[in-house]
């Protein structure tokens, strides 16, 4: 199955494909879309977006748009990490490596918060592993898990991303769907999805 | 003991140590990009107090909002504070938390159950600070 999203053999020129990227968008109910670098800017920019969210929302409506805003924040800046690890050891080409894609959808207030980022192959089996463990936990494992983890040293660095995908997975109770798509030798493309409801 | 007051910005928080008028107060969001160069000076504060200060203290936490990097952070000032207390026995904790937010106040009941201190609750209304 391709992977163009309109599926077109030439390049279309670039008004329409604004056109059915904002249709495609609307379709998919996406909020918000964003490819390119990802640096500390750019996600402060998109949850201060959510915080205002938050900040103008109903009493009702308030816990659901502050949990967003947090699975922003967590997922938003583990990429953020990720990008600056493969922008420092992969810096042949610094623009490809320290990109990704950040999205976020809604249907009936209810959100989906997705990433996208390169990540060095040699990390991929570890990451794989952590993820499909911590989906099979149940919440009380999740929170032992956490706790166990927060006391970590904080000079340890192993601790960073693991502790983020922790923590939304027991704020939210919902699993994390992922996917790890090879590039080349050295990088993956690792794509994950967390539902916020 | 000299003072540390450090401004909110959009991501990192306020601290207001003034020991002369007994005000230890963390307060708004905690999500900077290097969580370590934000809260070492609080560290580095934080021991010349234990060696200083034995009056008692009151550590009042009030974010609003602070990510799983500053969490950890959070564990060692508390942690901190807990040696203190037990050096000293001055000093008290508050944990405060929106009405509601259930996350915020669960999060102090976490750190509560690991550090060996009781923590003392206090909620308010959205808006109300």
């Amino acid at each position: 199955m391709s992977n163009e999203l309109f599926d077109y053999k030439e390049h279309i020129p670039l008004m329409e494909l604004v056109q059915k990227f904002h249709t495609t968008m609307l379709k998919h109910n996406l909020m918000l879309v964003y490819e390119g670098e990802i640096n500390q800017m750019i996600t402060t920019a998109f949850t201060s977006m959510a915080e205002r969210n938050m900040d103008e929302s109903t009493d009702e409506e308030y816990p659901i748009y502050k949990r967003l805003h947090h699975v922003m924040v967590e997922c938003f800046q583990n990429v953020c990490r990720h990008a600056e690890d493969a922008k420092i050891s992969l810096s042949k080409d610094i623009k490809k490596y320290g990109s990704g894609i950040l999205m976020v959808s809604e249907t009936d207030k209810k959100f989906t918060v997705l990433t996208g980022n390169i990540i060095h192959n040699e990390k991929v089996k570890g990451l794989e592993l952590f993820l499909t463990e911590l989906n099979e936990m149940n919440q009380e494992q999740v929170k032992s898990l956490y706790k166990e983890k927060i006391k970590e040293s904080r000079l340890s660095d192993k601790g960073g991303a693991g502790l983020g995908f922790i923590d939304i997975v027991k704020k939210t109770g919902n699993k994390i769907r992922f996917k790890f798509e090879k590039i080349d030798e050295n990088t993956s493309f690792f794509i994950q999805e967390i539902a916020i409801n | 003991m000299k003072t540390l007051q450090i401004s909110a910005t959009e991501d990192t928080p306020s601290i207001q140590f003034i020991p002369e008028k007994g005000i230890f107060e963390f307060g708004g969001k905690s999500l900077p990009e290097d969580v370590l160069s934000f809260y070492q000076p609080i560290i580095d504060w934080l021991d010349e107090f234990e060696n200083s200060f034995t009056k008692e203290a009151c550590f009042k936490f009030k974010y609003k909002y602070f990510n799983t990097a500053s969490s950890k952070i959070i564990l060692d000032i508390l942690f901190k504070l807990e040696e203190i207390n037990q050096k000293n026995n001055n000093i008290s904790i508050e944990w405060w938390h929106m009405e509601g937010d259930e996350d915020m106040q669960g999060a102090g009941e976490e750190y509560e159950e690991i550090v060996e201190m009781p923590f003392k609750y206090v909620s308010y209304k959205r808006g109300e600070i």
